[in-house]
This record gives C-alpha cells, sequence and structure tokens, in this order.
C-alpha cells in the first residue's frame, strides 16, 4: 500500500569510487508522499488509534451523544471478552473457532481449485479464452449482488439448489435448510469459495506464466507424469506466488463480512456465526461498542501475529532452502 | 521490497477490518426555512411511502413556508441510521423511531424530551392515547418521542379454509388454535403461517407469551430475567407450533421478508398472526370477503400469575433531534403530524390507528380490523419494557429463537431446560 511508495532512484548513478560529499536530496518526492501519507493516516492510522481509545472506555447507548466523554475503564472490555468463562467470552470463543474452520475450509478449496483450473488452462485449445472469462465472472460481479443471488438459489422451497436436489434428481427426501441450521455453515463456505477462487486462479495462472518451458520439456524428457511434473516443477516455481496468494486468502477470509451479512442479515445462525459478524453485533446491534472494539483489537492482534510467523516461516524456510 | 509490501497489504487489510467507524448522514436544514424528515417504511416499498407523504408535506410548506426534504429510511438501516446520527450531531431535524426503541434511545439523550411544556405546544398530554403515549419512554421520565401510528397483533384468518374444514368461529385460545390448525393442514396447506428467522417478531412473541404464563424480561430496575422457567415454556409454546403441533410449515422457519404474509394471502396457511395487514392483503389481491380478524388468541388455564395481555403496543414514534438548529420548525411539524387531520389521512391510507383521541370516531377506524386493534389497544395489549436494553432482548432473544426454529423443522422439539440454558446465555451478554 501506500506505505511501499519508494523515493524514486537518485539521479545518474556514482562511480564506484569515493562518494561525494552529500548532496541534498530533492524535497519534490517528499512533497508528492504528503497526500498518501495524509490519505493513509485518515483512512488507516487514525481509526485504527480511534478503535484502541474506544477499547478502553464504556462507550454504550448511555454515552454515545458524547463520546469522547465516555467513562475509562481501562482493560475492562477486554477482560469481559476475553474471559472465556462468561458468556460473552463464550460467544466469541465459539465464533472464533467457526471462523478458524471456516477460513481453513475456504482457502484450501480456493486454492486447490485456482491451481487446478490454471494448471488446466496453461496449454493452448479452442474455447480456451472463453472458459478463462467464464472463470472470472464472479470474481467480476459486485458482491451483493452475487450472495444475494446465492442466497436466492438456497432458499429452502423455492431454492433452484433444492429444486435441483430434490425435485429433479432425488437425492434428497426431506427438503434440507441452507440458510438456518447446521448447514448454513456449507452455504457459508461454498458461496465464498465461489466468490473467492477466481483471484487464486489469476494468480496462480500469473505465476505459471513465468515458469520456464523447458522445465517442464527436461522433466518429460525424464518421463515424468503429470502429477509428477505437478509437485516436482509447477509446485516449487509457484512457490513465492503461493506465499503472497495463501497470506491474502487467509486474512481476506478471515474478516469476510460482506459474505455472511448479506447471507444471513443481521442474525446469523449459530453454526455459521463469523467473527465479524459477531463484533459487529456486539458493537452496533447491542450498542456496546467499546466493547466491539476491544474484539477488534484482539483479532487485529491475533491476526498480525499469526501474519508475522507466518512471514517469519517462510522466509526462513527459502533462506534455507 | 516484495515482503514489506506484503506487510504492508496485511496491515491494510487488518485495520480495514478495525475500523470502528459511523455511516453516512444526511445534512440539518441549516436555517428556519427547511427540515429534514426521515420517515420510516410503512407502506409496501420506499416509493410508494414517498408518495403518500409528499402531498402533506406539501401542505405543511403552505401553512408554515418551512421545505420538509423527507428521505424514506428501510426498517433495516432505520436504527444503525439514527444511532450514526446521534455520535455525530448531524443529521435529520425529524425522525420517526419504532416504539420498541424509545428507552434505547432515549439513553443517548440525543432527542428533545417531551416534558409537559413542550406537550402542550402540540395540544397537551391528554390528546394522546395513554398506552402509545406509555410506549414512547422510560416510566417515570418525559417521553422522548410522540406516538403516530399505533399497531397491535390480531389473529387473520381464512374465512374459505375454515369453512371447508368445518370450523365455525375463530379460535381464542392456543388450544383451540392448535386444534383448528391442524384440521386445515392437509394437501399442502398449513393450518399457521410463522416468520421463524425475523429477529424482532420473535421477540415480540416473547413478550406477549410471556405475559401469559407469568413471565417477565426485564425486572423494575432494569435488570435483565431472561432464564426462568415461565420464559422458557413461553417461547416453547411458540416453537412448537412448527416442532410439536406440526400446523405450521417448517420452511417457515427461515423466512423474514414477510414471507409468511404472502403464504397467507394465497391460500398456503389458513392463519397469520400480523400487525394491520389488510392494506397488504389486497395489494396482494387476497379477495377482502375471504380473510377475518380476531384477537390473538390466550391460554386456556392460565397460571395464577399470568397476565391477560395478548399483544405488544406496537407503533411508530416522531421525534426530534436535539441538534437540530430549526427546533421550532421541528415541534411545529410534530404538531403538524399529530394533527387531527393528518392523523385520520395517514393513518387510514397505512391501516393503522391514530394515536390521539380526537379521531377515533371516524367510520375508516370502525372497520372490523381497526375496531379489534382498537380493542387490543385498550384493554389487551402492554408495551415491551421501556428499559435502555430492550433493543438488545429483541437481537438476543429473537436470535436464539430463530436458531430453535432451524432444530424444530429438523424435527427436534427443544425442551424447556434446553431453552433456559440458552436464555441463561443470552441474558449474561446483556450489559
Amino acid at each position: 500500500m501506500t506505505t511501499t511508495v519508494s523515493a524514486p532512484d537518485e539521479a545518474p548513478p556514482a562511480p564506484a569510487e569515493k562518494p561525494p560529499k552529500r548532496r541534498r536530496r530533492p524535497t519534490l518526492p517528499y512533497l508528492l508522499l504528503i497526500p498518501a501519507i495524509v490519505l493513509e493516516l485518515a483512512v488507516h492510522v487514525i481509526p485504527m488509534l480511534t478503535g484502541i481509545w474506544m477499547s478502553l472506555r464504556e462507550l454504550t447507548q448511555f454515552h454515545i451523544r458524547d463520546w469522547s466523554g465516555a467513562p475509562f475503564i481501562g482493560l475492562d472490555n477486554y477482560k469481559v471478552s476475553l474471559d472465556f468463562n462468561s458468556a460473552t467470552g463464550k460467544e466469541l470463543l465459539h465464533s472464533f473457532w467457526i471462523t478458524v474452520a471456516y477460513t481453513a475450509l475456504v482457502v484450501a478449496l480456493c486454492w486447490a481449485i485456482g491451481l487446478m483450473a490454471a494448471v488446466l488452462l496453461q496449454r493452448p485449445f479452442r474455447g480456451r479464452a472463453i472458459l478463462r472469462t467464464l472463470f472470472l465472472t464472479p470474481y467480476a460481479l459486485p458482491v451483493y449482488a452475487a450472495v444475494i443471488t446465492w442466497s436466492f438459489l438456497l432458499q429452502r422451497d423455492t431454492g433452484a439448489l433444492n429444486h435441483v436436489l430434490v425435485d429433479q434428481l432425488h437425492l434428497v427426501n426431506d427438503r434440507p435448510f441452507w440458510l438456518i441450521g447446521g448447514n448454513s455453515f456449507y452455504s457459508l463456505v461454498l458461496t465464498m469459495v465461489w466468490k473467492q477462487w477466481p483471484f487464486a486462479f489469476l494468480c496462480l495462472m500469473a505465476g505459471l506464466q513465468s515458469v520456464p518451458q523447458d522445465l517442464y520439456e527436461a522433466a518429460y524428457m525424464d518421463g515424468a507424469g503429470f502429477w509428477r511434473r505437478l509437485r516436482a516443477v509447477t509446485l516449487p516455481m509457484l512457490r513465492p506466488v503461493n506465499q503472497v496468494l495463501l497470506l491474502v486468502l487467509f486474512l481476506w477470509t478471515f474478516n469476510d463480512f460482506n459474505t455472511p451479512y448479506v447471507l444471513f442479515g443481521k442474525s446469523a445462525p449459530d453454526q455459521a456465526d463469523l467473527i465479524s459478524i459477531h463484533i459487529y453485533e456486539s458493537s452496533f446491534v447491542t450498542w456496546n461498542f467499546g466493547l466491539g472494539s476491544a474484539m477488534s483489537v484482539c483479532l487485529l492482534v491475533f491476526l498480525s501475529i499469526v501474519s508475522g510467523l507466518y512471514l517469519f516461516f517462510t522466509r526462513k524456510a527459502r533462506a534455507d532452502a | 521490497m516484495f515482503k514489506r509490501r506484503l506487510a504492508a497489504v496485511a496491515v491494510g487489510a487488518l485495520l480495514a477490518s478495525s475500523l470502528v467507524a459511523c455511516g453516512d448522514s444526511g445534512s440539518s436544514g441549516d436555517d428556519a426555512k427547511t427540515l429534514t424528515y426521515w420517515a420510516s417504511n410503512q407502506s409496501t416499498s420506499l416509493e410508494k411511502d414517498a408518495e403518500i407523504l409528499k402531498p402533506e408535506l406539501a401542505k405543511f410548506e403552505k401553512q408554515t413556508g418551512i421545505k420538509v426534504k423527507l428521505e424514506v429510511v428501510p426498517w433495516s438501516d432505520l436504527l444503525n441510521r439514527l444511532l450514526a446520527a446521534a455520535t455525530s450531531g448531524q443529521g435529520p431535524d425529524v425522525v420517526n423511531i419504532g416504539n420498541t426503541w424509545s428507552a434505547s434511545l432515549q439513553a443517548t439523550d440525543a432527542f428533545v424530551q417531551f416534558d409537559d411544556k413542550t406537550l402542550d405546544k402540540i395540544g397537551g398530554k391528554s390528546r394522546f392515547v395513554p398506552a402509545a403515549l406509555a410506549a414512547a419512554g422510560a416510566e417515570g421520565k418525559p417521553p422522548t418521542a410522540v406516538p403516530i401510528y399505533s399497531l397491535a397483533y390480531a389473529l387473520y384468518y381464512n374465512k374459505k379454509m375454515f369453512a371447508a374444514a368445518g370450523i365455525q368461529n375463530p379460535p381464542t385460545t392456543w388450544e383451540e388454535l392448535v386444534a383448528d390448525g391442524k384440521k386445515l393442514t392437509k394437501d399442502g396447506k398449513w393450518g399457521l403461517a410463522i416468520e421463524g428467522a425475523h429477529t424482532s417478531e420473535n421477540s415480540h412473541h416473547a413478550f406477549a407469551f410471556s405475559e401469559q404464563y407469568g413471565g417477565q424480561w426485564f425486572d423494575a430496575s432494569g435488570k435483565p430475567t431472561f432464564a426462568t422457567k415461565e420464559n422458557a415454556t413461553a417461547i416453547k409454546r411458540y416453537i412448537d407450533f412448527i416442532g410439536t403441533d406440526k400446523i405450521t410449515n417448517p420452511g417457515n422457519a427461515e423466512y423474514a421478508q414477510n414471507q409468511s404474509v404472502a403464504d397467507f394471502a394465497s391460500g398456503k396457511a389458513g392463519m397469520l398472526l400480523w400487525q394491520a395487514v389488510g392494506s397488504q392483503l389486497e395489494l396482494r389481491k387476497m379477495n377482502p370477503d375471504d380473510w377475518g380478524v380476531a384477537p390473538v388468541p390466550f391460554l386456556q388455564s392460565p397460571p395464577a400469575n399470568g397476565k391477560k395481555v395478548n399483544s405488544m403496543v406496537a407503533g411508530i414514534n416522531i421525534a426530534i433531534f436535539k441538534h437540530s438548529k430549526n427546533q421550532e420548525g421541528a415541534l411545529n411539524f410534530v404538531k403538524f403530524m399529530t394533527s387531527d387531520e393528518e392523523q385520520t389521512i395517514l393513518n387510514k391510507t397505512y391501516g393503522s390507528l391514530p394515536s390521539i383521541t380526537t379521531v377515533g370516531k371516524d367510520p375508516a377506524f370502525a372497520k372490523p380490523e381497526q375496531k379489534t386493534i382498537q380493542d387490543t389497544l385498550a384493554t389487551s395489549a402492554a408495551p415491551l419494557p421501556q428499559v435502555a436494553s430492550e433493543s438488545q432482548f429483541e437481537t438476543l432473544v429473537g436470535g436464539l429463537m430463530k436458531d430453535l426454529f432451524a432444530e424444530a423443522a429438523k424435527g427436534k422439539s427443544p425442551s424447556v431446560d434446553e431453552i433456559q440454558d440458552k436464555l441463561k446465555t443470552a441474558q449474561d451478554q446483556v450489559k
């Protein structure tokens, strides 16, 4: 993002001899950075600091009008959120585990489907362009429109899914519910995978372009079959792409709010109560913004630690390789 | 470099999730000549509401010279937008609120209090129906709003289906309702239609049933008392229409967008519990001769402490934001909206009842449907607890009932103890 904008390279590379007396750097690059810094502050840093500030206050409906004057209660909101013996903590933990399972399933499926599609579409054949466009459609559709369509398809009595499963294929007798009860979790996974896998497909397809063809040719000459080539050539060559892709997929999925919100509305079924929805409910629906902020900060810390560890180990693995 | 970009992407995604910022809000009128009004969605669509209200607002402008900028807000957004306006001190001058939120919103201290002096400016306290005014704020405090549309639950039944099943009169007890429901449930048709995934409606029924079983959701000091046997039994009674009695289509467990009204209008279900649904049935082309209205049933043999309550006092209030720069004009507008003429016109259109005492005699409000609602409001309705955490009751209890319906739809009827456990979890989350 904006923090990575680097100053342009300094004009003509100096000869390798003794460096000349340090010249004054031009001010223009810094001036050009100002809008980005201001925006970064406004969009990210200030709200985050406000969130942390709010998490230390008792910000309920009694104080919301004059919210800067809400009483300071220290870490109480954190204690309530993380006390897993209390109802609030238990529910938070419950939605945390649901989110972990959801994220694991969605990321694994998106990656696997994306990889398969990218590999299969690597060789030119008739209709490849059409297929490629088709695969990217879910990614191009507005989230709301796509998810609301799924919610129609998944209705028990009038939805297309049950129509196919029950009326046409006769696979199940009793019309299952997809939007309430236990199945709602799988409906959520299905919708998210459908929406998200084209991104994996896109990244991996781009990654495959950079794999030198002669590696495959050499492997082919050595008698390696499809799976062997995948394991010995494709996957190792895709490693840098995969590293980024998996992290981004993980973060997007873990934080996903739109899909469950559009699919289930304000009150998600117990079995599909993702953490983002849970935090939303805690702050906006039960009007306890302090508690909601504390939960958000906990989530932020958790995701930062996971991402940090992930980056550390993947870097180490690459350095060791 | 690449790693750093990655880290930045990661951090960016994290921060986006941690934003606890509020949404956008409209702008308030800056001078004495304009007002902004957020109306709640009362009719079948936002456009239809605007169409209904526009000529009335023009009338107001003609009388006072104040132009009213109107925005009709859907129910799903209204509470969030009110909160955003309360927090930012920016937004409309006058708003509609659901009366069950009165005490919750009152606690924000963002609205003008209707103390006796203020009420006198719009015709005095005695002008309003007492039960409706009681649902406009916490007891012992000046109301935070005044009522404009009054509603109550009633039992709607399909006369043709009743006749075909040999039922003479609409049921007056839940036991009769179940028996009738069983007679009606055949050939893909069902006894009673329910909106099982609609959290607020669930909570309304939880309230009325609990009153009949002698339970209560909050004690006198406003503390939640969810996890009682009475409340659990009351909820079980409602869930059992799907679970045990099997007079409701299990598919109703996922209804949240008035599909139960559609089912009733199309004859898929013989009975419906709703507030003033007549005008909607008309729009759905149900023959007006085909349906009848009766009061919501009671328990056949209620416990000693059971109360004769069969509906919440439902309705819509009108409130003024303290931040409004045109308080004078806003109060004038409230006076206009609660005037005899406007109350008659608007309530006639919406099928609701006026919340003032002076126009009840208009023949438009003497139709069987309105008569039933009026009687219910006068004799057997009670306001939802006017406590600050009422909105949490709606979400938490309404939500757990949605999960219970989902279980019941799969044929698992929850026991009283199980429900009580869930109520305990909900109660512990109320702050």
